[in-house]
């Protein structure tokens, strides 16, 4: 077993939070682990992205060949792009749809979701929501720890001992919203697969996550929206203009 | 023995803990600065390390080489262009030699992920005769360590322990070891061997070059220097990237392969290699230092040499795996998705709040009376000015440069001669040419950029900030009514601007300070 991740974003979104919580459940599991990271100027709100590697046996390079690359993680959507050409055939996507607009020439969100939907081992989760709905903005980065954890070799247990770790200092309040926040993204990320394995849009799946109370969703209740959605071709519409969230189960 | 998560830089650190240094020294300047901040961190609470930034490179090597001469292990750590600023103490102390065991940690860019240059420091341990160590990986980085302190000490000669980037700062868990004693204090009584006078310098020059046949003899006996013959296709690959090497083989491959990691280069070992094969690549991050030396200036007789020099790897820039499968002449892996063309370009950027962007505002209006103003300008994160919007400063050479730049352009007649440098940088290099322009009268205005901090580097200490910077200018004996305070605020625009350009009008040297604390450093104090 080899997992190869690129961690994708803008400096100063906490690339290296996410990081650390993988590294040290890592060598927690016993597995051999790498994980380069950019320091220094880029992290004046450029593009940045860490290369962690864990595996069960010994890991030689420490950036991720092109190719084996077995997920793009990443807090920040556009920045998907850099780096999806280091995914294997089977390599997945996991993505946050919050933009982070610092520079002038950001493509048009919808145009970029779309780009990013057409791809098909992918997983987006509105980031913004999800961390707001848990408590502090600031707490994107956790929400795609929690979304990608879906696909790993790490039980819920074992990471969120490392997100509790990594805000302890903080106080209480940081760590329970963080905390949330991973599970909201954990839960979401699996939402939106299940729609999407369901037979739904991925766009249209990620519009309808980001308008359902994140502690409402749960796996079991997609078949059902999917359903709804496919006899009622208004209702995500509505959904979408109305000013409040709903409830998974409604 | 425990087991620890560290960065290679942290590795580094750690190992010069446990081999017992008394203090560390140093300039903040990326890769390196986290073996600083690393040994600074760890031993604060017990306090037994010296660790305080130096003012530059070159005074931290001289207060290293202080505490070596004082019996006790030092590590001195920077970035590969600080080791120029070093250069003159580094030089000299292969010279005098060590007593207590001198480390010198420096961290090359390959790539130029945040310096002016990719200069390879392999060639300054050659320069100055001395051995060099390159670890591979991070337990590499500490174990290291403990053997440079030894032979350091044991042949009375600085050691050389080269990183680059991509090892500086990766993580991995590290196998550490218990600590080894501090040495006492024993300063030498070898008075004629730290008096390099030419009667001196010539017995300790000799001294050195006899040194010579035990180096080499110890990197060809070190396990480090690893030669696996196989088939007639030969590598040699030299730190970090025997990494990149083994990542696109099978455990049975055919290739013949030296590692090395351990300089001066092992002759006997490269010649068994060269001998036994027909092809040779040669695979090292930064200059092709090795693959020269090995073609020499004809080439080899029956064996093809091949890297950077004949285009199977790029002349510049980082390794990579993909770059050394290409010159395997492996295939491209299959992958998922192609490089998407045309991404939005996201550069870095000044903080919003920063007050650089108010003082460069203010300079850019200030200047516009003048036809195609250029700035002379310094490295910091205000060289990020150079970039749009601002777009306001026009060099960056090298540290303190912009000050000796903008008198040399005042002496050749150009007019206005500005020059923006920050305050730690100022205290790194700016003091000596700002005197020397005072002393000339030159007409030039300097901006320093007083932020109170190195912020590119994560905030550490500087030197010359608010009173002690106001002494430093006036010190140097400029008339004080062309020493100005400002504070860069968006309020003040107007204000700054017009003592700009009353300081722009003023024939002579002139220096503007724009005093306010980087919020970056606010926030995180």
């Amino acid at each position: 077993m080899q997992k190869n991740i690129i961690l994708a974003g803008v400096g100063g979104q906490g690339i290296l939070s996410v990081a650390y919580v993988f590294d040290n459940a890592a060598l927690d599991a016993g597995f051999f682990f790498k994980q380069a990271e950019v320091h220094g100027m880029a992290q004046r709100g450029g593009a940045v992205q860490s290369n962690l590697r864990y595996s069960d046996v010994e890991i030689h390079s420490d950036v991720i060949p092109e190719g084996r690359c077995d997920m793009v993680l990443a807090v920040e959507p556009l920045e998907v792009m850099r780096y999806w050409h280091y995914l294997k055939p089977d390599g997945w996507v996991v993505t946050s749809i919050t933009p982070y607009v610092n520079i002038p020439d950001y493509p048009e969100i919808d145009t970029l979701l779309a780009d990013l939907a057409a791809f098909p081992h992918m997983v987006m989760v509105d980031t913004g929501h999800l961390a707001r709905a848990a408590g502090n903005l600031r707490s994107q980065n956790m929400v795609t720890v929690g979304a990608a954890s879906n696909l790993l070799e790490f039980t819920e247990e074992q990471l969120l001992k490392h997100v509790e770790g990594l805000f302890a200092r903080k106080g209480e309040k940081v760590v329970a919203v963080n905390r949330k926040a991973f599970l909201y993204g954990r839960a979401a990320g699996a939402f939106f697969r299940a729609l999407v394995d369901g037979g739904l849009d991925a766009v249209k799946a990620v519009k309808l996550c980001s308008k359902i109370k994140p502690e409402t969703m749960a796996v079991a209740l997609a078949p059902a929206w999917v359903e709804r959605l496919r006899n009622d071709e208004a209702l995500l519409d509505t959904i979408l203009e109305s000013g409040s969230d709903v409830s998974a189960e409604s | 023995m425990s087991k620890e998560i560290l960065l290679g830089d942290e590795a580094i650190g750690l190992g010069a803990i446990h081999a017992g240094i008394s203090g560390v020294y140093g300039y903040p300047g990326t890769p390196s600065t986290e073996i600083f901040e690393f040994i600074e961190r760890r031993t604060k609470k017990k306090g037994d390390v010296h660790a305080f930034w130096s003012t530059n490179e070159k005074v931290a090597y001289e207060e290293a080489l202080g505490m070596s001469w004082a019996g006790k292990r030092v590590l001195v750590c920077m970035k590969h262009v600080g080791l120029n600023v070093a250069a003159d103490a580094f030089m000299n102390s292969a010279l005098t030699g060590t007593n207590g065991g001198l480390v010198l940690a420096v961290a090359d860019d390959p790539g130029m992920h945040s310096s002016q240059n990719e200069q390879d420091s392999r060639y300054f341990a050659q320069f100055a005769l001395i051995p060099c160590f390159e670890p591979r990986n991070q337990q590499e980085s500490y174990d290291m360590m403990l053997e440079a302190f030894e032979m350091s000490e044991e042949l009375a000669i600085p050691v050389m322990v080269r990183l680059i980037t991509r090892i500086a700062h990766s993580r991995s868990a590290v196998t550490t070891q218990s600590a080894h004693p501090q040495n006492p204090l024993n300063p030498t009584k070898e008075i004629k061997r730290w008096t390099l006078l030419p009667s001196n310098a010539r017995v300790q020059y000799a001294h050195l070059t006899d040194k010579q046949p035990e180096l080499l003899k110890r990197a060809e006996n070190s396990i480090h220097n690893e030669l696996e013959l196989r088939g007639k296709r030969g590598v040699i690959s030299c730190g970090l990237s025997e990494n990149y090497l083994r990542e696109n083989l099978d455990e049975d491959h055919d290739l013949s392969i030296l590692s090395i990691r351990q300089y001066p280069m092992p002759a006997e070992k490269i010649r068994t290699l060269v001998e036994h094969v027909d092809e040779l690549l040669i695979l090292e991050d930064g200059y092709p230092l090795v693959e020269n030396t090995v073609r020499g200036l004809f080439g080899l007789i029956g064996t093809e040499v091949k890297g950077r020099m004949t285009g199977d790897l790029p002349r510049t820039g980082e390794l990579n795996p993909d770059l050394v499968r290409e010159a395997l002449g492996l295939p491209k892996l299959e992958t998922a998705h192609s490089h998407t063309g045309d991404i939005a370009l996201r550069p870095p950027a000044l903080c919003k709040g920063c007050p650089h962007t108010d003082s460069f505002k203010a300079l850019n209006e200030a200047l516009n009376t003048f036809e195609d103003p250029q700035v002379f300008s310094d490295i910091g994160c205000y060289t990020l000015a150079a970039l749009p919007p601002l777009e306001a400063i026009h060099s960056c050479v090298a540290m303190g440069a912009s000050i000796g730049m903008a008198a040399g352009a005042a002496h050749a007649g150009y007019s206005p001669a500005v020059a923006a440098i920050g305050d730690s940088t100022f205290s790194h290099g700016g003091i000596t040419p700002m005197l020397s322009a005072v002393q000339q009268e030159v007409n030039l205005n300097v901006l320093i950029l007083d932020n109170d901090t190195v912020a590119m580097t994560g905030t550490q200490r500087s030197m010359s900030t608010g009173r002690a910077l106001d002494d430093i200018v006036h010190g140097t004996g400029i008339d004080p009514e062309h020493v100005r305070i400002i504070v860069p605020l968006p309020k003040n625009h107007d204000e700054n601007v017009k003592i700009m350009r009353e300081e722009l009008a003023h024939e002579g040297p002139s220096v503007i300070i724009a005093r306010r604390t980087c919020i970056e450093a606010i926030k995180g104090h």
